[in-house]
């Protein structure tokens, strides 16, 4: 099947205008009549659960943790991109919407990726008026930094928490609609299936995840906004609790995955110390304005203290490969950059998985204070982990699997190929190609859940009646009997393994075949390895306890099923991509270290469609068109 | 980069199946330590043991594990997070404890948060402060530009101090009187000094201190271990400021 995006035509600046106009409206009358489920309450979540209540809509919000504030947003450290050209050093919706496109290495929707452009300023307008305090200078106006993949300063910030400080702006214009009484937020649930009644959207089954009972929902219209599934590596920047299972599920009911390859590895984090380690924390990008990476030129070099290393002999290779944008490249050519040289037995530290993130040359030309006062939360968290000054020796850092640019499908309006499932945020996979630029999920979240989503979603409501399907439907009552005969199914194998034992193997399965770089053999033993672990997995782990209390490995052995599935998709969609881009970085097709596109028969969107465990996923196409700028080869030298 | 000597540790642990369960500590050793294992991974080995040898695990709060959302929540040998200045549990590592230790491990404890099972408790009335009054009440959309209001790096920075917390709940775990003044004083706080938040100040303070009230907080009596424990060094002098608003809002 050849997809349609259903994006507006004609010319660019004018698509979103045009099409808010197009879009049908719900009288404000109607609009309590309707009922909207938001799975997630991050900066997605969070920000249109509390639009879409404030419009008048009857809006149940959910999340995993205890707290709508907690999700995983929170950590974004550096900052929020935006088009504002206050800085006046050449920014423009254009340039923001064409720096995307090329950071994306041509695999976005240009309509789309010039919406999130456009919308970017009324995000920072909206968060100054909730009381974000966003970094100012000394006459009062709003501060800008550089980030990776542009070269103007267009990116906000709040110290090093900018992520926390948004979503607790999201979380505030959400705490004023709960309290109004427009939403009714329910915590601690966990989403585990979809119900889809005559191939519409209806509502959802959760697990109460303190009494471990199943709860059924029903709605309108059902918004994921779920986020990413970089915890198929095991080790990643993810939260623990981030996991595919929200979007598995509705994949598993018809949604369709596109692009799951697409996997970023962000450059700068800080080396694994250990088997028994949990996560890998992320050192922001915006370190990359004033740190410099380097590894020693020479391998006798290697066992000596970074200080006494002289200049002449640091291989700086970033700004010997890239001189135009230096440090900062983009993070896939960054971290390709990293591992390159680790391969070339340069890398540092244990097992000589790491490169030097160097402060000093900048503590030479600002100071000390100056630096701190810039990342020092981000020098004390370093220091707390590793136990290493970096104001006094170079930080050790390297890749880690950071963020999913793949997702579900979904059109112009974020809505998937299921009538009333739309999906936001890092879940669908609409704007940011094949690799994303620093400080733009942020944007997306926000963009998507207060500028995008309530005016798309009127567009569908308006064409259905309210309340056609409530919780006494049979597929309710069957969509709980599924999830609780898997529940139980986790529960009487009683086998020999835990949970994290079967989830370190497959990730380390997808890290070693499917992480920075892929080959058609190392994807070929995954397609082979995956699905006897996924054999295994049910044969042989052990959760203990029962599913009607607090059951944290239940939770997690759910995830992890899920997990074993995706997995294998994941290998698929690298394995038929028979080009290099972006994240998704094939051995065969380079060109002295740099991806390789085919642009003749790769230039779509592969949206994948489930036929069931271990068969093979049917394959469609959303061609990709560019009118507006020119596909080239993406170049950062 | 040091050795990987190993410890040996034995931990003393609260168990509640659940809310209704009187709850008693159980003794456990943790072995094969090393001074790069974070606390929580710390568990996570005793767990997988507990595990192999058919038991319940350790129930505890965890996620982002990088000091950030806020859902660990542990009481460590008396002291919330451990200890350790500025320190959430999921970053204080091994290296501040030595082969042999003794380790006590307790939920918060607090009359507003019940506990839920083992380590996790309820905070939910941490939400509800915020639901009274935690807000400008903007729309989305139709707002000014970032601009239009000029805003004095003083005074930006001075809000951001008090935006930092991250509603752990340490600050009532510590208080003697279970009082979450730090934590509702920083939000006032933020929002009073910021020219978008002052419309409501009076308002806002009145609806948050009265929500404290409702769910069971206990008040401020100066002992400062809310700043102690805080994991975001949020300053006390926030509660000072929270005082004031409220002096003031009976006035307005």
């Amino acid at each position: 099947m050849i997809l349609d995006g259903k994006c507006p035509t004609g010319p660019i600046e004018q698509t979103w205008d045009k099409h808010r106009f197009d879009l049908k409206l719900v009288n404000p009358a109607n609009k309590r009549k309707y009922n909207v489920i938001v799975v997630g309450t991050g900066l997605a979540g969070g920000a249109a659960a509390a639009s879409l209540g404030e419009l008048g809509y009857n809006v149940q919000a959910f999340c995993y943790q205890d707290s709508p504030r907690r999700a995983h947003s929170i950590a974004a450290q550096g900052g929020i991109n935006a088009a504002k050209n206050y800085p006046n050093d050449g920014d423009s919706i254009y340039r923001l919407f064409y720096d995307t496109i090329k950071g994306g290495d041509f695999r976005a929707r240009e309509a789309d990726v010039w919406r999130l452009a456009q919308v970017s300023n009324n995000i920072i307008d909206q968060c100054v008026a909730q009381g974000v305090p966003f970094a100012r200078d000394y006459a009062g106006y709003l501060d800008n930094r550089s980030f990776g993949g542009a070269q103007v300063s267009r990116t906000f910030f709040a110290r090093g928490q900018t992520g926390q400080q948004l979503l607790l702006g999201a979380y505030s214009a959400l705490s004023r609609q709960i309290k109004a009484g427009t939403v009714k937020m329910y915590d601690r649930r966990e989403m585990l299936d979809l119900v889809v009644v005559d191939g519409v959207a209806r509502g959802i089954t959760v697990r109460n995840l303190v009494t471990g009972e199943m709860e059924s929902y029903a709605a309108d219209a059902v918004c994921l906004a779920t986020g990413g599934y970089v915890n198929v590596f095991y080790l990643s920047t993810n939260a623990m609790g981030c996991s595919v299972t929200a979007n598995w599920k509705a994949h598993k009911k018809g949604a369709f995955f596109a692009n799951p390859c697409y996997t970023q590895i962000h450059p700068t984090c800080i080396p694994q110390a250990g088997d028994y380690q949990s996560k890998l924390t992320l050192m922001s990008e915006s370190l990359r304005n004033d740190g410099r990476c380097w590894v020693p030129k020479n391998k006798a070099d290697l066992g000596k203290h970074p200080n006494d290393i002289p200049e002449a002999d640091r291989d700086y290779y970033l700004e010997r490969k890239y001189p135009s944008f230096g440090n900062l490249a983009p993070r896939d050519i960054a971290s390709r950059a990293a591992k390159e040289q680790c391969d070339d037995g340069r890398g540092v530290g244990p097992g000589g998985r790491g490169v030097y993130l160097d402060f000093s040359s900048a503590i030479k030309r600002v100071g000390a204070d100056t630096i701190k006062e810039r990342y020092g939360n981000l020098f004390e968290m370093y220091e707390k982990i590793t136990d290493e000054d970096a104001y006094k020796r170079p930080m050790r850092m390297y890749p880690a699997p950071h963020y999913s640019m793949g997702g579900l499908w979904v059109d112009y309006n974020l809505m998937s190929n299921i009538p009333g499932l739309f999906v936001l945020g890092e879940a669908n996979f609409s704007v940011h190609g094949a690799n994303r630029l620093g400080a733009s999920a942020l944007m997306q979240g926000l963009a998507d859940g207060y500028f995008v989503i309530p005016y798309t979603i009127g567009g569908y409501l308006a064409t259905v009646k309210p309340g056609q399907v409530g919780v006494d439907n049979g597929e309710f009552k069957k969509s709980i009997e599924d999830v609780k005969a898997e529940q139980d199914k986790l529960l009487g194998i009683n086998g020999k393994k835990t949970v994290f034992e079967f989830m370190r193997e497959l990730g380390g399965l997808m890290w070693e075949n499917c992480g920075m770089a892929r080959s058609k053999e190392s994807l070929e033993v995954n397609l082979k390895k995956i699905p006897a672990l996924r054999e295994e997995f049910w044969k042989n782990v052990k959760v203990t306890g029962s599913g009607a209390e607090l059951n944290q490995q239940l939770e997690n052995a759910g995830r992890t099923a899920d997990f074993l599935e995706f997995g294998e998709l994941l290998c698929r969609d690298a394995y038929h991509r028979n080009e290099s881009c972006g994240g998704h970085f094939r051995v065969e097709y380079q060109d002295e270290g740099e991806a390789q596109r085919d642009d003749v028969n790769y230039c779509y969107v592969g949206a994948w469609e489930y036929k069931g465990v271990g068969k093979e996923p049917e394959l469609h196409k959303e061609p990709l068109k560019f009118d507006n700028v020119h596909l080239a080869v993406r170049s950062y030298k | 980069m040091s050795d990987h000597k190993t410890m040996t540790l034995t931990l003393i642990v609260w168990r509640q199946k659940n809310a209704n369960d009187p709850g008693k500590f159980e003794t456990y050793t943790a072995k094969n330590i090393t001074e790069h294992h974070s606390f929580l991974e710390m568990l996570d080995c005793v767990n997988e043991d507990l595990i192999h040898a058919g038991k319940d695990p350790i129930v505890f709060d965890h996620d982002c594990r990088e000091g950030i959302c806020g859902m660990c929540s542990q009481v460590i040998n008396g002291a919330p997070h451990g200890g350790q200045d500025r320190t959430t549990v999921c970053q204080l590592h091994m290296r501040k404890f030595k082969d042999g230790d003794t380790i006590y491990i307790e939920p918060w404890r607090a009359r507003a948060f019940p506990i839920v099972r083992d380590l996790i408790v309820d905070r939910s009335a941490l939400d509800k402060i915020t639901q009274a009054g935690g807000y400008t009440s903007c729309h989305t959309g139709g707002v000014a530009d970032g601009n239009a209001i000029l805003i004095p790096k003083t005074i930006a920075d001075e809000a951001m101090d008090a935006a930092e917390c991250v509603g752990c709940g340490a600050c009532v775990a510590g208080c003697p009187n279970g009082a979450a003044m730090l934590y509702t004083g920083a939000k006032v706080s933020q929002l009073a000094l910021l020219p978008q938040g002052k419309a409501e100040a009076a308002q806002r303070v009145k609806n948050m201190t009265d929500a404290m009230t409702e769910c069971g907080f206990g008040n401020c009596t100066n002992h400062y271990e809310c700043m102690a424990a805080c994991p975001k060094g949020i300053n006390v002098k926030f509660i000072a400021r929270m005082n004031r608003e409220f002096i003031k809002a009976q006035f307005a």
